[in-house]
């Protein structure tokens, strides 16, 4: 009975945090000032047809890297969590195969999944999505794998060599961002080139590029520990 | 009119699976209302014109997590073993 009303009670108490976003909520009619200018001089100045990439990766860059760190600690967690125990090593686990239909269309999906979240993550300055978007389907593609075989491994030297050097290069593509232009995660080191180009926005695909394949690689190893 | 009309019936369906979610007995089940739940909300957003956002919650909400969490439900459901 206590239990009931302490639950009712936390309810209401939530309930009437959300009740003045509600009661006060007004449409906006117009951007307020630092949208404004994102969306006016955004492409002008860092060379992205996708704002919300500009905003994502430049001049929100530090809060992406946070983001980052956070899939970063979450992936090592679960591996810890879930890692293989000495006495599990030598039990193998009987799977059922699996069906013929999934197992042909794996050879026939994986590599077009495959290029998918590549094209969403190297596009993510010119169409919608990106890194974090892109290494979900590439995490997608692994899972597929993983369902069709489930002896199937990863390997890990190479799975993790990628993660790596992707964290490393992407805070180092940071560092030169400072070195060489204006501030931490500064695109413009390299030529913005022309607008609407694949090779354009500086250094926007390069960083989208390596969050691609360090969400790809993280997210993939996390299904495969999950499903061991 | 018709966009919010739309809009309504996919707000709707995240509401209704989500509680479908809670009150469902069997977990499997729970998982892939939640799931559905997702996938509505992402709907959802290529409706508001966000399709960054939706690109997300379509790949990570109810692709990756429904996975996760069946993969996880075996692992907690198995008989001990001998």
């Amino acid at each position: 009975m206590i239990k009931r009303a302490a639950a009712l009670l936390s309810l209401l108490l939530l309930g009437l945090v959300f009740l003045r976003l509600v009661v006060d909520y007004a449409p906006h009619t117009a951007l307020n000032p630092i949208s404004e200018h994102y969306v006016a001089a955004g492409p002008d100045e860092l060379g992205a047809a996708n704002i919300v990439t500009a905003v994502l990766v430049t001049y929100r860059g530090l809060d992406t890297l946070g983001e980052v760190a956070v899939f970063f600690i979450s992936a090592a967690g679960v591996g810890l969590l879930l890692r293989r125990r000495e006495r599990d090593m030598g039990k193998t686990t009987t799977h059922r195969p699996a069906s013929e239909l999934v197992g042909t269309a794996v050879h026939f999906l994986l590599p077009l999944i495959f290029l998918l979240g590549a094209y969403i993550f190297i596009n993510g300055h010119l169409t919608p999505g990106g890194g974090f978007q892109g290494g979900a389907v590439l995490a997608s593609g692994i899972m597929l794998r993983l369902l069709a075989d489930p002896h199937a491994r990863l390997r890990h030297r190479t799975v993790h060599l990628l993660e790596s050097s992707a964290g490393f290069g992407y805070v180092l593509v940071g560092v030169l961002g400072l070195a060489l232009a204006g501030g931490f995660l500064d695109n413009r080191f390299l030529d913005l080139g022309t607008f609407g180009e694949l090779f354009s926005a500086g250094a926007m695909p390069i960083i989208y590029v390596l969050i691609g394949v360090k969400v790809g690689t993280e997210l993939g190893a996390v299904l495969e520990r999950m499903k061991e | 009119m018709i966009l919010l009309l739309i809009g309504a019936a996919l707000c709707a369906g995240i509401v209704a699976s989500a509680l479908l979610a809670v009150h469902l007995g069997n977990t499997v089940s729970a998982a892939i209302s939640a799931g559905m739940a997702s996938l509505f909300a992402a709907i959802t957003y290529v409706v508001l014109a966000a399709p960054d956002v939706a690109m997300t919650e379509a790949a990570i909400g109810s692709g990756l997590t429904t996975v996760i969490f069946l993969y996880a439900i075996r692992r907690t459901s198995e008989p001990p073993e001998q």
